[in-house]
Parts: structure tokens; sequence; C-alpha cells
């Protein structure tokens, strides 16, 4: 594998669900480092597209390659161990869980004790091995300042903290690629500040390449590298995020007059 | 805030070390530590009425903490567990008879031989689940029970198998008062063992795929092998108090494994606490206690109002009926939970929380 190669490559990419076309010829790259933007209306197919890359579905045609492999019809736990992570639109916790336990389990696929070596505890290097994974957990829960809840059961959380749990938890899959659905909806101002710092910071000190679906337009053009339209499962543009601003199909299918006006005045502004 | 665990003044956790253990406090492992004791000196002091009961807690405790492995850890429903306790007790005996290896080791053996057959039965559950799951378990527990009826080669057939008393080191452990102490020995291991399990990866990873399958599968958890190790260490668990069953017993026939026995099992587990190693403990003694206790009771209320001791028998299977039902909507978290509670209630007090 050659440092040149892209780290993600979708190549032609199309999903149906009986006559709908979710996705239709999709082809796009993300490059090692990046942190890359996918916007769109409601029903545009970008949470499909990102359910392609982690392996939820399996696309009708086409093919994914992740650092020069073809992934296309790996499991999605398959996946995970060759360095993809996601997070959720709809919170997928585990609920009965403690916020520990659920950032534990992103270590699954990096620990090697199981059933028996986990049982005979102290005697097979469980113990040892559970340990050092606490402290990689701790950093992570560290970073995104969630140290006075790790106890906490998830499910009685609030809907901003579950959020940063279920970050926490993608992140502790050390993944190369992270996958954002939606990381920043129905937050308030200040959680959204919050949110779009530990996604910088993930991608600049944490080196991992980001994909990010995001409404807000504030954020995703302050803090995209690359963004990419898509429109009835169809990609309409492409580029770093002021020129996909200027695109006129992209203001007519998805900004409309009105908050591309908006995204004028961030720029000015900025 | 409601998740925050309680903790005694004075308790400060200064290492991963002192976070991650088994009992929350010193003082709970001290409790659980003495309460080992006072069950190593319980034969000296116990006769053989009150033995019985123990011994039959243990080895149902031991199924039990099984089943709460893949029904209330896992989130998979089983109702064949009686027949796979059912073939632990076989299996033992036929290993020991027909190998003359001593039963100190068949038990284990057996304990093995029905981790297999669960794997077998838990193929599907890779597949299915929820009430289809189910179904397919009842399934497994009829043709097992076939199986105990007609493989005369390993069962005896409808005539039954003789299990051997264990002997340890040429020292015959048949009676109760020392057979006490074998069954004290697994019921502590075992439950080591599964407590361990479940703090570690491979308990975690059943535990997310019983509370969020799809994401647990992008954690890189993989559902199907997890589905049926699940039934594998459900069934091991089973077998070990089944073979322990066999031998107390000292015989096995097949009509102690149907379906009612699994359905108690199920009542074990639902009134001890889905998802708690100690619930299985407290659920199997309930369950186990109840019937003496209405007997007693029946006994002595019946000098009063002559005609009921007649009614013992039904009054025993409605109380277990009725206490399922008051569980389920009035502690459907179960025993543990109560117990929880009440330890909170101790360390806050006069505080709600």
């Amino acid at each position: 594998m050659s440092d040149a190669a892209p780290l993600l490559e979708v190549n032609d990419v199309s999903l149906v669900f009986g006559g709908v076309r979710a996705l239709t010829d999709i082809n796009f790259s993300v490059e090692r480092g990046e942190l890359f933007s996918i916007i769109g209306p409601n029903g545009a197919g970008k949470t499909s597209m990102l359910n392609c890359v982690s392996g939820r579905y399996s696309p009708n045609q086409g093919r994914i390659l992740f650092q020069g492999r073809d992934v296309t019809r790996l499991r999605p736990n398959q996946r995970c161990q060759l360095g993809i992570g996601r997070t959720f639109q709809n919170l997928a916790l585990f609920n009965h869980m403690t916020v520990l336990d659920n950032i534990m389990v992103g270590r699954h696929h990096l620990m090697r004790n199981n059933f028996f070596t986990g049982s005979l505890y102290w005697l097979t290097g469980a113990q040892r091995e559970e340990l050092d994974h606490r402290r990689a957990v701790e950093d992570i829960i560290d970073f995104l300042e969630i140290s006075h809840i790790r106890k906490a059961v998830a499910g009685t959380l609030s809907y901003g903290l579950r959020k940063r749990v279920e970050l926490a938890r993608a992140v502790a899959l050390k993944p190369d690629l992270i996958l954002l659905d939606e990381p920043m909806a129905g937050m308030n101002l200040e959680e959204k500040e919050d949110m779009a710092r530990y996604v910088i910071d993930l991608n600049e000190e944490w080196g991992m390449t980001v994909i990010m679906i995001e409404h807000d337009m504030g954020v995703v053009m302050d803090i995209s590298h690359r963004v990419m339209v898509l429109d009835f499962g169809k990609k309409i543009a492409d580029g770093l995020p002021e020129e996909v601003m200027r695109n006129e199909h992209v203001r007519t299918a998805y900004l409309g007059e009105e908050a591309a006006s908006d995204a004028d005045r961030n720029e000015r502004v900025a | 805030m409601a998740g925050h665990a309680t903790m005694r003044c004075g308790e400060f956790r200064t290492s991963y070390r002192a976070d991650t253990t088994i009992f929350p406090t010193p003082m709970s492992r001290n409790f659980a530590l003495g309460g080992v004791v006072v069950l190593l000196l319980a034969p000296l002091v116990l006769n053989a009425y009150y033995l019985n009961l123990l011994i039959q807690i243990g080895y149902y405790g031991i199924a039990a903490l099984g089943l709460n492995i893949l029904v209330g850890f896992t989130g998979q429903i089983s109702l064949g567990h009686a027949a796979f306790f059912g073939f632990g007790a076989f299996a033992s005996a036929w290993i020991n008879n027909s190998f003359g290896i001593p039963v100190i080791l068949s038990i284990p053996l057996a304990g093995l031989l029905t981790t297999a057959v669960g794997m077998i039965v838990g193929v599907p559950a890779g597949r299915i689940k929820g009430l289809y799951l189910a179904i397919a378990t009842l399934a497994s527990q009829f043709i097992l029970e076939d199986f105990f009826a007609r493989a005369e080669w390993f069962t005896g057939g409808s005539s039954g198998s003789l299990a051997n008393s264990i002997s340890l080191f040429g020292y015959q452990m048949g009676t109760d008062q020392r057979y006490f102490y074998v069954v004290l020995f697994f019921v502590v291991v075992m439950f080591l063992f599964g407590a361990n399990l479940l703090r570690t990866r491979d308990g975690r990873a059943f535990v997310a795929v019983r509370d969020h399958y799809l994401s647990a599968e992008i954690m890189g958890i993989n559902l199907t092998k997890y589905r049926i190790l699940s039934f594998g260490i459900s069934s091991f668990y089973a077998g070990i108090g089944g073979a322990l069953y066999g031998h107390y017993l000292g015989f096995v026939s097949a009509e102690g494994f149907t379906i009612l026995l699994s359905i108690q099992f199920l009542g074990m587990v639902i009134i001890g606490g889905l998802g708690s190693v100690m619930g299985a403990l407290l659920g199997t003694t309930f369950m186990v206690l109840l019937p003496e206790v209405m007997t007693s009771l029946v006994g002595t209320v019946g000098d009063l109002l002559p005609g009921l001791s007649q009614g013992v028998a039904y009054i025993k299977q409605m109380a277990i009926g009725l206490a399922i039902i008051l569980f389920l909507i009035f502690e459907p978290d179960g025993l543990a939970h109560r117990w929880k509670m009440i330890k909170a209630y101790w360390k806050l007090y006069p505080f709600s929380y």
C-alpha cells in the first residue's frame, strides 16, 4: 500500500431498496488526515452512504476500498478491526451498561482475553489486560470531559451526554477512519461548540480521518476540509467548502436562497 | 445524579485495580467470605433436612447462573434449560459408568459434553430471536427428552441410570454432610468464574449483544459467535449442575427434566434478577425455600383449620405462580435489585438519595 493511495475510496456505489434508489453511482475518496463532510437534504442518502462504508448495508453495485483493500463484502465487525469506527444518528448506546463499560466495549477488538482466560481473571493476565485498556479508556474519558459520569448507567443520561459517550465509544475503537452521523443534532449552541472542538481535536491531535454528516451549515463550513453534497441519492458536488457553497446546483437543491445568504454572512464574518 | 454509585464514607479508590473488584467494597467482600465460612460449618450443626435444601440450592443455583448468562446477560430466551441440566446428569453417570473415570472428573467432563450439545442447539440462535428462538429451544427440550427415553446406551432408557457417589482420594463423599462440601466447592468456583467472565471482555460483549446488537457489531463483536458461545457457556453451567444433582440422588431418570423444570429455572432467574450473578443464587434460594415454607406454614395453620392440609400440594403450586406474578409486577428487576436498594437505604439514611 502506497502512501499516495487515499484512505477510503468509494467507486460507483449504488444501493437499491426495492424500487427506491437510495444511492446512484457514488464516487468519492477521502485522503488520510482529512475532515470530510457529507451534506444534503433529508432522504438524500447520507446515512445510507455511511452504512455502506461501515458495513450495515452492502451496496448492490460498486466497490469500497479502505487502505487499498476491498472491504465491500466484509461484515461490520471485520471492518472495525481494519480501523473503521462510527457513531449513530439515533443513539445506539448499550443502555443498561455504565458509561465506562460502554467505552470498554469499544476496546473489544483490541483485547485478547476470552471467556476462558477471562473466567480465570487473576491467573491468565486478563486482569492486566483489563487494567491496561482501562488506562487507555480513561484518556478518552478525560479528553471528552465525561469523567463525572463514568459510573453512571448510560440510559439515564441526557441526550447531549449520551452523544458524547457514543463518540467516546467510537474513539475507543482506535479507528483510522471515524464516521460521525450528525454528531451535533439536537444540541444547543454551547454543546455544538464543544462537539466541534472534539471533532477538530480528533482530527488534528488524535490523527483520525473524519467523515461527518451534519446539518448545521455553520459548523460544516467552518471545520471541514472538503464537503460532498448528495441529493436524491446522487452526488451533485464535491470540493472545498467555499466552492461547494458557490455551486448553483447546491444552492437550489439544498441550501435555498435564504440559507445561502446566511452562509455568505458567515463567510464575511470569518 | 441517578447513575452515581453510592459509596460508603471513607471508601477511597486510588487505583483502577481497586475499582474493578468483584465486590464493590471490602465490607461486602468480607461478608461473602464470612458467608462461605459459615457454610463450611453448616454440616456440623444442621440436620439432614436443611442440608438437603442447601445442596438443592447449590446445584440448581449453578444451573440458574448459566441460564442467567444466556437470558439475563445475552438477552436470549431459552425454554430448554432443564434438558441440558438432565443431559449433564446422564452424561456424568455415563462417563463414570462406561469409562471408569472418577466422578470428580466426570462432572466437569459432563459439563463439556453438555456445552457441545448446547452449542449445536445454539446454532439457530445465530439467526433467530425472541419468540422464534423460544420455540426453537422448546423443540430442543422435547428432542432431548425423547433422546433420554430412547438412548438406552446413554441413559438406560426408561429404567434410568445409576450414578455412583463421589469419592475423593479413596474417601467416600456419599453422605449429605460430605457431599455438601463438594457442592459448595463447585458453587464457589462456578460463581467466581461467572463473576470474572462478566467483568471482562466476553462478558461485556454478551451484554452489548443484548442491549444493541447492531452497534455491538459495529464495535467489532461477532454476533453469531457470541450468541452461540452464550448457549455453550449456559449449557456448561447446566451440565455441571445436573451432574451434581445426579451424583447426589444416585439415580437419574428422564422424568425429572421436563419443561416444568425449565420454566422453574426461568422463574429463578427472573425472581433473582435478570443480569445479576448474585441474583441467580437469590432466586434459586427463593424458589427452593418457597414450597418448604408454604408446607410448614400450611402445617401450622392446618391444626387450626382442618381440611387445609389436604390442599398443601395445590397451595404450593399456586404460591409459586403467585410469587412470579407478584415479582413481575412489583420488582421486575428481581431480588438482586431489592437487595441493592436495601443496602443503599442503610448507607444513605436518613436521606432518600
